[in-house]
């Protein structure tokens, strides 16, 4: 039985597939995520706006996830990172944070809710 | 019909125009050759024999390097058979390859493969039967398949209760499924979805 270079043929399909570059950023950055928005045949770009409290998977299959308040409710917002309908990813703050995740801003209220320290 | 012999490499994932994740199947297919033709006149049925992937002689018996040899072409291990239309084997040429590109983006096709091997498996995880409860009293009979049939009548077991036992290394086809991308230059099929098998296991693709 022939043995493939899987990890190879893998790697190689994932360059293809990608539609752009790795965005730069942080888990802690307060970022503007550039989305794009089909409506009635027209597309516009959406910013959304809120801290990165994670970013997972590899290759292709890297996504993150953008929390805001919005009227005093938390929303989160999870982004493949090669989606082609994320235009733009850009670092509004540098965060300053020792975790990889910040779950612990799920518990925050108030003003210690919108910003990282 | 149409069909070619290839190798599962895994899984991926892809992104349409949209932007939504489509989950994908890789699929390597090295050019198949065409080993012999089978026409209807001859065998009551239209075929090709496809072979794939070369391998040293000294791994072939007799019988196999001297049907080689016959057709004057080096040995190939894997040999398949599959079924062409009558005018799409007129046109080849036994000795010639025939690739990926016969495949369109779009099409539908059936892939089979032989499923993982599960070895000797429960009913829970063979049949997808519920099991007992976790809790409440009840005591290791998690995992147990409970009453299997009645009373003394009809006194045996229904035939064909399903139960436990060996599970996988079967020929399974999942059908109709998309063709995403072909890439001929890497000779890779993209298919929508899974497909039977583990990695490096052979596949056959044919047109749904």
């Amino acid at each position: 039985m022939a043995k493939l270079n899987i990890d190879k043929i893998q790697k190689d399909f994932e360059l293809d597939t990608k539609k752009h570059d790795d965005h730069a950023f942080n888990v802690g950055d307060t970022v503007d995520v550039s989305v794009k928005i089909e409506e009635g045949g027209k597309s516009r770009i959406q910013k959304y706006r809120g801290i990165v409290i994670s970013k997972k998977g590899a290759g292709t299959k890297k996504t993150f996830t953008v929390r805001k308040i919005s009227q005093g409710i938390g929303v989160e917002r999870i982004f493949p990172l090669f989606s082609p309908s994320i235009s733009d990813v850009k670092v509004i703050k540098k965060g300053i944070v020792r975790r990889a995740k910040l779950n612990y801003m799920r518990k925050r209220t108030g003003k210690a809710a919108v910003k990282v320290d | 019909m149409k069909g070619l012999i290839g190798r599962k490499v895994g899984m991926n994932q892809m992104f349409d125009d949209q932007g939504n994740v489509i989950p994908v199947t890789i699929i390597y297919m090295e050019p198949n050759k065409i080993i012999e033709k089978k026409t209807d006149e001859k065998f009551g049925y239209n075929a090709l024999k496809l072979g794939i992937e070369e391998k040293k002689e000294s791994r072939f018996n007799k019988p196999e390097l001297g049907m080689f040899a016959k057709l004057e072409m080096k040995p190939l291990s894997t040999i398949k058979e599959v079924r062409f239309d009558k005018n799409a084997i007129d046109k080849t040429k036994v000795g010639e390859y025939i690739d990926v590109t016969i495949f369109e983006v779009g099409a539908r096709v059936n892939v089979e493969g032989t499923s993982k091997g599960r070895g000797f498996a429960g009913w829970m995880k063979r049949h997808g039967f519920k099991g007992g409860p976790g809790s409440h009293g009840s005591h290791e009979v998690h995992r147990r398949p409970g009453s299997i049939g009645a009373n003394t009548f009809p006194g045996r077991v229904i035939l064909g209760k399903r139960m436990a036992g060996h599970f996988g290394n079967e020929r399974v086809t999942t059908l109709n499924i998309k063709i995403v991308k072909v890439d001929k230059e890497k000779n890779l099929l993209i298919v929508k979805g899974a497909v039977p098998g583990a990695m490096n296991s052979l596949v056959i693709v044919k047109q749904a």
